[in-house]
């Protein structure tokens, strides 16, 4: 098996071009909701390729001078696909000058097309954004809820379809609409997590887990940062939250773990 | 006298339950947690991963890998669990959350809410909030009645973006509350602050609504 893990965030990236994993306008997932979970040294490294044109699917886009504000600050990105990116003046003038190409997802369909998109599942039909700019161009279905409707959830395959029928369950909950919404998968996916161990097996910590399972699952090649490497055995099989077999590289570092709205109570 | 904000916060504490599972907006909705009735175990949710929000760590407790969804450190109550941001949304879409509290700049006569955009100036996306109101059983909108410059919130039609569409279940504001009637698909008029008339929260509002048999003056 080759070695996956690397003594640097640089050492992890060396080769990436010459083999041709990093390019100019691929896409990459990283990790984090804000800063908390985000693969913060990888960040660096990745700016440090010189890599451009870069199309990055990620909750947020850092503050002005961490995470995934540093490629904006050397406008290596052309494009995000985020739910929220607020307290970021660098973005607000790159976007509000058309120099950045913005996709906002809600949140949680941005966390289920990627979700699918590792998963193979190349569509699904979600509520949320009905009505709203969000389904504006894409496809909208009636459904009952699944809830409403286990017998037609758990129908034959070619049993009538929603909406013809007259079960009972229809006469008393109505239908409404779902939009269709598209898997997403990247070349490349930066996640951060607690602890690895040789194999890559992942265990996150906290809520510094977030998207980075799902983005784990829907890259061509993965980078995992860590704050701890153990041998293999060390993680209980019953506390890996990503099997290795999804994880291409790891490497350990000190990650300065910023806090961005640091609040306390007396005590 | 119009409720004040804090007024407003305790009102909006009185439609939880023992028990409930709840999501809060962030801002005002976020303040909603010190006023849970004494007695009553609610499991707060934040949409990034945590269920049992607990209070704010002492300097000591604080933990950059503990933060919730408004980016506030934040501590774990006991009987807490962590789990992805797929996870928090198939809760928050699959209808496993009891309620959610969140603001809102329009609501309309027909239930539909804009909290997210406004064109033409900065944008800064929409966050969990098209999925939270998309998929909690009861969502419930705390706002002033109106716009600093006395302009409807409460409107016939938003001419904002929208966040969702025939979604919102409550409106508490600082002159009424309102509660969604799905027969007639309109508001109805079920409480006025304190020295409010009817008649005032209708000269101030442009959405059609109906009035309950009894009115009643919101308890502060």
């Amino acid at each position: 098996m080759p070695k996956k893990t690397h003594d640097t965030a640089a050492a992890a990236f060396a080769d990436l071009r010459a083999r041709g994993v990093l390019r100019d306008n691929m896409t990459v997932m990283v990790g984090g909701f804000g800063l908390c979970g985000l693969p913060e040294q990888l960040i660096l490294a990745l700016r440090d390729t010189g890599v451009k044109g870069l199309t990055c699917i990620s909750n947020n886009a850092g503050v002005d001078d961490w995470g995934l504000g540093l490629l904006l600050q050397t406008r290596q990105i052309r494009k995000m696909i985020s739910s929220y990116v607020g307290e970021n003046a660098n973005f607000e003038r790159q976007f509000l000058k058309g120099e950045l190409e913005v996709e906002f997802n809600p949140q949680g369909t941005l966390a289920e097309r990627i979700r699918a998109g590792g998963a193979g599942i190349p569509a699904f039909y979600t509520a949320t954004g009905v009505g709203t700019p969000v389904a504006e161009g894409k496809e909208t279905r009636a459904f009952l809820r699944p809830s409403d409707d286990t017998a037609l959830h758990n129908r034959a395959p070619n049993s009538a379809p929603h909406g013809s029928g007259g079960s009972s369950t229809q006469t008393r909950a109505a239908p409404r609409d779902y939009v269709l919404e598209t898997g997403l998968f990247a070349d490349l996916a930066l996640v951060k997590a607690r602890r690895a161990d040789d194999f890559g097996n992942l265990q996150y910590r906290m809520t510094a887990r977030n998207f980075n399972p799902m983005m784990a699952q829907a890259a061509a090649f993965v980078i995992a940062e860590v704050e701890e490497l153990v041998p293999l055995g060390a993680i209980d099989p019953d506390g890996i939250h990503t099997p290795g077999n999804y994880i291409d590289r790891v490497v350990k570092t000190t990650s300065e773990k910023r806090i961005e709205q640091r609040t306390v109570r007396k005590g | 006298m119009a409720l004040t904000r804090e007024q407003i916060t305790q009102r909006a504490a009185g439609e939880l339950r023992d028990g409930y599972v709840v999501n809060l907006g962030i801002g005002m909705p976020t303040q909603v947690a010190n006023y849970i009735p004494r007695g009553m175990d609610v499991w707060l949710q934040s949409e990034n991963g945590l269920l049992g929000i607990g209070p704010f760590p002492t300097e000591a407790e604080v933990d950059p890998d503990l933060i919730n969804a408004g980016k506030q450190t934040v501590t774990a109550r006991r009987g807490a669990s962590y789990f992805s941001s797929a996870d928090s949304f198939a809760m928050i879409r699959g209808g496993h959350i009891d309620m959610c509290i969140l603001g809102a700049m329009q609501v309309s006569q027909e239930g539909d809410i804009a909290n997210w955009m406004i064109p033409g100036k900065m944008v800064k996306g929409m966050g969990g909030a098209m999925d939270l109101v998309a998929g909690v059983r009861r969502v419930v909108v705390t706002m002033e009645h109106n716009s600093k410059d006395g302009g409807a919130k409460f409107v016939r039609k938003c001419t904002l973006p929208l966040t969702g569409q025939r979604c919102i279940h409550m409106l508490i504001t600082d002159l009424a509350i309102f509660e969604f009637d799905e027969g007639s698909r309109r508001f109805v008029l079920t409480e006025v602050a304190p020295g409010v008339t009817v008649d005032e929260v209708r000269a101030k509002t442009e959405a059609e609504f109906k009035v309950a048999a009894q009115v009643k003056a919101v308890a502060v």
